[in-house]
């Protein structure tokens, strides 16, 4: 990780129109990435992560959804209003993206040569032969036995791990400066879900990638991300460096995350520690801390105004009333 | 691939006999029979012409008799066509009708699929909202009044179409756009809204999603990653349209008088003309069968994941 500061992105603010209402998915994110810089983005399902980083490549489907304002600058470039076909060369290019679920992922109508194939043609301007070559060097390297073989298969032929290191071989073949990886091992087994964060933190090493890892679990990213982001119902509500973030929470609610990681440590006999009641509905949230119902240092305030971000040094804010001046 | 063909075409054999066993009988047990019209015929008569027919023997042994001719091609004399073998009936109708039958279902096919992608793409702009009501009148609106009306409009007022009649006429192909479009528009309109729904709901789908991450053009999309998969729904749909098509055209063939198989069909079985009606169930289903035979190939290849073990 460098001090090059490769993506930012500036009070981005996703809405979705329902019938209900309008659901801020997303209401103000504003976060850095650096060169090579590893970032997790954690909370709750329904926090508003998939949608902030669909947003990021401007990919929010158009209705129901609408990037309501801010902006997402690569290289000082606003992605957000570049033109589709421009912002296309950078999609699966220099920043590129692993989903959740693999089984779905990959098109199973098409053999995964095609798949892979069609990526690097496209971006790298090499011809089939040689696009083939790379892509089975990249699955290779992903970690997939026998890949001269494999590639001329079908998606259903691997199982769910081999999968997800296709998605993440493919994901990586055209050498991204970024890669957005979204809860990409939330569908698989325990046992699996190491082997593809290892490869996964492997590989973005080796290859110099910056990484923006998505996930509900606390636990999933500890060893690997080099800064944390804490997300509460479309809002970054904690942020700081890995380290710092685990040794002293600050916001409530990261104190909570934190105390619900299964820990080594603790008694099998213990309680898993869970926060209490569910995360809010976003649909017409009034201005308040969407966190202080579940909250146990819940003020008056905090039921009247969203708090604005103090911070603590260089790298780190929290968005909490505890820590602001204008609430005491 | 080629295992699963030939069991797949081997198990057509068994569905043919149990096909023809069953209307067999059926046919045979329904009330009424060939010889019992509004003239009463006086007994010595019907003997005779029973012994004719073989049909004073027992039932199991007409019916062995029956399917030992059926297997050499043989579909017997008609009953009430004296001076006709079934099979020349049959030869001289069915073409029609196949044709007829066949041009329907590929206007259906190409012009709903069209209709079905360029609504999913436009979708719930004016295009669509067109195209949809359309669809939904086509679906709705039964044949023998989209016929006349057709008739009507094409060759009544504007002369640019005959009103009735065949290619083998003075009109030529022109006497086939007609029936062809009226058995062809429900399932065309069918076909739209099929093909339109499965196009928006793999939009959705991850798999295109991922194609779009990856800096696919929008037609590159569309193209290969979208319609296979939504193709499938209407592939699978190509079975029971044709199977529709053929006994729609009944209609379609009184209406503008084409000499295809419904003239005869409808008068078969008002006559209990048994060898007749037999042979046009022969034929029907084996086209039937066939054709959803061909349906489950093509869906194989499209379909990597159907295993053929
Ligand atoms: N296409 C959509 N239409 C309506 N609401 C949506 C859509 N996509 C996401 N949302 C809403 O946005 C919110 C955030 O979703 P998401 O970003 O997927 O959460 P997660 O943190 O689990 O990834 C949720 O309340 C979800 O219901
Ligand atoms: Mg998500």
């Amino acid at each position: 990780m460098t001090d090059e500061v490769i993506l930012q992105v500036k009070d981005l603010k996703t809405y979705f129109h329902v019938d209900e209402g309008i659901v801020k998915a997303v209401d103000g994110v504003t976060f850095d990435l650096h060169k090579g810089e590893t970032l997790g983005i954690v909370g709750e399902s329904g926090s508003g992560k998939s949608v902030t980083n669909l947003s990021v490549i401007n990919m929010i489907p158009d209705p129901p959804g609408k990037i309501a304002g801010g902006q997402v600058l690569y290289h000082g470039k606003d992605l957000l209003t570049m033109p589709q076909a421009e912002i296309r060369k950078i999609r699966g290019n220099k920043v590129s993206m692993i989903f959740q679920d693999p089984m779905t992922s990959l098109n199973p109508f098409l053999r995964v040569s095609t798949q892979m194939v069609e990526t690097i043609v496209l971006h790298q301007g090499l011809d089939e032969k040689t696009a083939k070559a790379k892509a089975v060097e990249m699955l290779k390297m992903a970690g997939i036995p026998a890949p001269e073989k494999r590639i001329d298969q079908y998606p259903h032929q691997f199982s769910g791990g081999m999968r997800q290191r296709v998605m993440i071989a493919m994901s990586l073949s055209c050498n991204p400066e970024i890669l957005i990886a979204d809860e990409p091992t939330s569908a698989l087994d325990v046992t699996i879900q190491a082997q593809i964060l290892d490869l996964m933190k492997d590989l973005s090493a080796r290859l110099g990638t910056a990484v923006i890892m998505i996930t509900h679990s606390l636990g999933v990213v500890a060893g690997m991300c080099d800064t944390l982001c804490v997300m509460y119902a479309g809002r970054i509500v904690e942020r700081g460096p890995t380290d710092a973030l685990f040794a002293e929470p600050k916001h409530p609610y990261t104190q909570g995350l934190i105390k619900s990681v299964p820990r080594l440590d603790q008694a099998s006999s213990d309680r898993l520690f869970s926060i209490r009641g569910q995360p809010p509905n976003v649909i017409d949230l009034p201005d308040c801390c969407p966190f202080y119902p579940r909250c146990d240092k819940a003020m008056d305030i905090c039921k009247r105004k969203y708090p604005g971000a103090t911070a603590f040094g260089k790298n780190r804010t929290v968005n909490c009333w505890l820590y602001n001046s204008e609430g005491k | 691939m080629t295992k699963f063909i030939i069991r797949r075409f081997l198990s057509l054999i068994p569905t043919m006999f149990v096909i023809v066993t069953l209307s067999f009988f059926l046919i045979r047990f329904a009330p009424g029979g060939p010889f019992s019209g509004e003239k009463v015929l006086p007994e010595q008569v019907i003997q005779n012409l029973m012994k004719k027919y073989h049909m004073d023997q027992p039932m199991y042994k007409q019916y062995l008799e029956y399917l030992g001719n059926v297997l050499r091609g043989d579909f017997g004399p008609s009953f009430r066509y004296k001076e006709s073998t079934v099979n020349e009936l049959i030869g001289e109708s069915f073409p029609t009708s196949i044709i007829l039958g066949s041009v329907a279902l590929a206007f259906a096919l190409v012009a709903g699929l069209g209709v079905g992608v360029g609504s999913a793409l436009k979708q719930n702009k004016w295009q669509d909202y067109t195209a949809m009501s359309f669809a939904v009148i086509g679906i709705s609106v039964p044949m023998f009044v989209v016929g006349p009306v057709l008739q009507l409009a094409f060759a009544m007022k504007l002369h640019w179409l005959p009103v009735t009649g065949w290619i083998t006429g003075r009109a030529g192909l022109a006497a086939l756009v007609l029936p062809a479009l009226t058995l062809g528009f429900p399932y065309f309109a069918y076909i739209a809204r099929l093909s339109r729904a499965s196009i928006l709901e793999v939009l959705r789908s991850d798999y295109v999603r991922t194609a779009r991450a990856k800096g696919l053009s929008e037609r590159v999309v569309i193209w290969r990653h979208v319609l296979k998969g939504a193709l499938l729904p209407v592939v699978s749909y190509i079975g029971p349209a044709f199977a529709g098509i053929i006994t729609g055209s009944l209609v379609v063939e009184q209406v503008f008088v084409v000499p295809g198989i419904g003239q005869i069909f409808v008068q078969s079985a008002l006559n209990r003309d048994y060898t007749l009606i037999m042979g046009e169930v022969i034929v029907y289903s084996l086209l039937l069968v066939a054709m959803n035979f061909l349906v489950d190939i093509v869906y194989g290849f499209l379909d990597p994941r159907i295993a053929y073990k």
